[in-house]
């Protein structure tokens, strides 16, 4: 398997607070990684600098053997927080052809192979039946399918999520998670979590993140471990050298 | 009402008036709606405040007052768009100052200019009933290019003002994106200085296009809805103001703001009429 995310040596602090230190991280194609961690254990700051949103005060990131800001065009990001306003004038397919800019032509409006790969996105994430709703009129769980589908839209290599589920009930979860599942045949996937138990039956691997970084397959994650990670960071940082 | 379309058939000066509503409504409907979907009102006002710099140094010159206040709006446009990318906690202090400084300027120049004592009033206020043909030439042009641009970049500027960060990722490249954005609105502004003045401009930039968001959730419609609102609030503003001699900008103004008032009013009754018919 081919590595298409290699992070080395990573530290990342915002103004003076560290947030994330010596993180060592490759991930291979094909991969399903849960990324898990305590509340600001630096989960979603390890996914921005992965997407060149943030830059790392010392260490490299390469994706694809590039930059991140060169190689994250063949990723697909579903954020945990919509960076938008719920009450913007846009339907949900004018949102997931957004998806395609940077694919598409640079000019005019969308062409229809793009309005197709969008209605596709729609179809796999089950709401094409909304297609043409105003997002104010929204549910939580239509909008994280809809980000989802946004992402898929890019026809990506890689799927990034962070916390897609922290804001569904548990049926829309377990879709969300079967459909990733599926999804993993042909993309390699990302997951961010606070929700161990649940994830570890999807991921193959699980990367624990509290500032610093402890990598296990899923199988190896028992009670000791999530005590470590969330008990006693100290302690596992030594675990960690 | 006789008396003003009698005046329209046989006064040049109200065709080019007319003229003149038509051909800033295109750029008022397009920009005004980027600008209030985007939230930058202020960010607009300063524009137009700074183009009084230009508009002054232009008459001190001997230069043109319009071309004057183009520069003006641009380098202002430029500038602030610069501010809101890197210096985001200090945005409204930066706008403001060159929203008072440019006016500022503008003033100190026009009171230095040698010969006849220029109107100030018509800079502040408009004066669409004096709109040569040449200032249409110049409006037209500006419409081209606005709807050129809009057109050629409107998926750029639809994730530039919907999602910054999902921008970015798509490869877009928003500092790019964003100053034309601003620049636009600057053209947009000197567009409607000719028919309202610089002070009242915002107005008639924000009013359409809000009452347009009261009824339609989509960018496009959003923009041909605004483009028909701001035609019908400067066309029935002039009309009013015709008879009695009012100041035509400012009838105007007043005009788009009964518009914006009745639009809140009737969506807002709209919602509960929707709402009580759900629940029988």
């Amino acid at each position: 398997m081919n590595p298409i995310i290699e992070i080395d040596n990573v530290s990342f602090s915002y103004s003076h607070v560290p947030v994330v230190r010596d993180i060592n991280l490759v991930i291979h194609e094909g991969e399903f990684l849960g990324v898990i961690g305590p509340n600001a254990g630096g989960k979603s700051t390890l996914l921005k600098l992965i997407l060149g949103l943030l830059r790392p005060d010392a260490g490299e990131i390469t994706v694809f053997g590039k930059s991140p800001d060169k190689g994250r065009s063949r990723i697909g990001y579903v954020p945990q927080y919509p960076a938008f306003s719920r009450d913007f004038p846009i339907n949900v397919c004018d949102v997931v052809l957004l998806g395609r800019l940077g694919e598409t032509r640079w000019y005019g409006g969308y062409t229809q192979e793009d309005r197709e790969i969008a209605m596709d996105a729609l179809k796999a994430v089950e709401i094409d039946n909304i297609w043409n709703q105003s997002i104010d009129s929204l549910s939580g769980g239509q909008l994280q399918r809809m980000l989802i589908a946004r992402a898929l839209a890019s026809k990506p290599e890689i799927l990034i999520l962070d916390e897609p589920t922290a804001n569904i009930d548990v049926r829309a979860e377990e879709d969300i998670f079967a459909l990733l599942k599926q999804y993993n045949d042909h993309m390699t996937i990302i997951v961010v979590s606070h929700d161990i138990g649940f994830i570890s039956g999807y991921v193959g691997r699980v990367a624990c993140l509290n500032q610093t970084l402890l990598c296990h397959t899923t199988s190896e994650i028992n009670g000791k471990t999530i005590e470590e990670l969330y008990g006693a960071p100290v302690r596992m940082i030594q675990h960690a050298h | 009402m006789t008396e003003f379309l009698s005046a329209l058939a046989n006064y040049t000066f109200m065709q080019h008036a007319l003229m003149a509503c038509i051909l800033s409504s295109i750029g008022c409907g397009i920009i005004g709606t980027y600008v209030v979907v985007k939230r930058i009102g202020f960010l607009a006002g300063g524009i137009a405040h700074t183009v009084l710099a230009g508009m002054g140094i232009a008459y001190f010159m001997g230069g043109s007052p319009l071309l004057g206040a183009v520069i003006a709006a641009l380098f202002a446009a430029v500038f602030i768009s610069f501010i809101k990318l890197r210096w985001k906690q200090q945005e409204d202090i930066l706008v403001a100052a060159f929203w008072s400084v440019g006016m500022a300027i503008g003033i100190l120049f026009i009171s230095r200019t040698p010969g006849y004592s220029v109107d100030l009033m018509s800079f502040l206020f408009g004066n669409i009933l004096l709109v040569s043909k040449s200032d249409l030439i110049l409006m037209m042009m500006l419409d081209i290019v606005t709807v050129g641009i809009v057109f050629l970049f409107y998926k750029q500027f639809m994730v530039a003002v919907f999602d910054e960060e999902f921008a970015r990722l798509r490869g877009i490249r928003i500092e790019v994106y964003y100053t034309l954005l601003m620049c636009m609105v600057a053209l947009t502004v000197v567009l409607l200085i000719q028919i309202v003045g610089l002070i009242l401009v915002i107005a008639l930039l924000i009013f359409p296009a809000a009452c347009a968001a009261q009824f339609f959730h989509s960018i496009f419609k959003m923009m041909l809805a605004a483009t028909a609102i701001c035609l019908l609030a400067t066309v029935s503003g002039l009309a009013i103001a015709y008879q009695p001699d009012l100041p035509a900008g400012a009838t105007i103004i007043v005009t788009a703001g009964v518009f914006y008032a009745v639009a809140i009013a009737s969506s807002r009754l709209l919602k509960q009429l929707q709402k009580k018919s759900v629940a029988n």
